[in-house]
């Protein structure tokens, strides 16, 4: 019984370990690309930083343009991601400050992420679009 | 009894175990994760005779019973074959891939004679808290052997980010099955509710994970492991 309940803390924990680091390594590699103003326009994104609770309504956006089929799964785990972000700076902004600034900057990379992600789903319409309008000519 | 969510998780699960393997082989990663793709084939047969056994025999029968267990150990002896490859590929410019090919072969047959051993030990009541004690701890080793290669790729600055991918999604199945058998262990009763779900839904996380590792990442991409960890000011 006491195996078994040191397994299951210890497991628990390094399987959150684990999935934090997967989701800032997808995370990490959207970090450099740039937004194209036309996503900026789109979005309402002014400044070069995109705002922690700008997540949600990205989100709603990536999900009007049409579905890719490879970026479903990197947009759930960031969404999952982002729901325990969450969760964490609500319970941390009272306890621990330093944990509650780091919450938010991790939020902001999974907006700046679904940003991306609206950028890639945009032209990938236009060029769906591009491609019916020739395949009518 | 098995409800048509089940069966969707088993169709989903085989179908992209599939793409896994048709994915890496179309990006020409064959040759360099041959284990992970045998392990992705060889976890789409097991789903196949999982379901011929469910028609034959039924769900309740001691050959289901029997096969799920087995099958799982053996998945989970071939997977240390995989983090065996992945040791290899972290360490493959210090030049130590004996000695990581005899810990290995070590590894292999002490966590075979093991589980024999236990096997033999219990076969008069080999009962359904036996296999899941033992899957338990052979997926507690798994997490473990996992962690130790996730030091060594912090150490020794690894940047590969297919790699770190692989890893750490590894990472995440062992230790939310590990976790999952624990909590079965300790809640029995948890079983016929809440943690049924849990292992096929991880069984899926692995090749989904996986399959968009391969898709997406290639071979020549680089991230700074520093990147990744968690600091707080």
């Amino acid at each position: 019984m006491m195996i078994a309940a040191l397994i299951c803390v210890l497991s628990l924990a390094t399987c959150l370990q684990f999935f934090v680091l997967y989701c800032r390594s997808i995370l990490a590699s959207t970090r450099k690309i740039e937004l194209s103003s036309r996503v900026r326009e789109v979005a309402g994104i002014a400044s070069q930083t995109v705002g922690a609770d700008d997540f949600q309504r990205l989100l709603q956006l990536v999900r009007l343009c049409p579905e890719r089929a490879d970026d479903q799964a990197e947009i759930r785990a960031v969404g999952t991601y982002y729901g325990l972000l969450y969760f964490v700076g609500l319970l941390m902004r009272p306890l621990i400050p330093s944990v509650a600034a780091w919450v938010e900057q991790e939020r902001k990379s999974c907006s700046y992420f679904a940003a991306v992600a609206l950028d890639r789903r945009i032209s990938y319409s236009r060029d769906l679009f591009s491609q019916q309008i020739a395949d009518r000519l | 009894m098995l409800g048509p969510f089940d069966y969707a998780l088993w169709s989903i699960g085989f179908l992209v175990e599939i793409g896994v393997v048709v994915c890496a082989v179309h990006r020409k990663a064959l040759r360099r994760y041959l284990p992970l793709l045998f392990y992705m084939l060889c976890d789409a047969f097991v789903t196949l005779g999982l379901y011929y056994c469910l028609r034959n025999f039924g769900f309740n029968s001691p050959t289901y019973f029997y096969y799920y267990y087995y099958t799982e150990s053996v998945l989970t002896i071939l997977m240390f074959w995989v983090i065996i490859t992945f040791y290899l590929q972290v360490f493959e410019e210090m030049g130590v891939s004996r000695q990581i090919q005899a810990a290995a072969v070590l590894l292999l047959a002490g966590t075979a004679l093991f589980s024999y051993a236990v096997v033999h030990q219990n076969r008069s009541h080999l009962t359904s808290r036996f296999v899941v004690e033992l899957n338990q701890n052979l997926y507690f080793v798994g997490v473990v052997l996992t962690y130790l290669l996730w030091g060594a790729i912090l150490k020794l600055r690894e940047t590969r980010t297919r790699l770190i991918q692989l890893v750490l999604a590894l990472g995440v199945y062992f230790s939310a099955t590990a976790g999952t058998y624990a909590l079965r262990n300790l809640f029995p009763g948890l079983q016929p509710f809440v943690l049924r779900w849990v292992p096929p839904l991880v069984g899926l996380w692995l090749p989904l994970a996986w399959g968009y590792t391969f898709a997406k990442v290639p071979e020549d991409a680089r991230l700074a492991t520093a990147r990744l960890a968690v600091k707080t000011r």
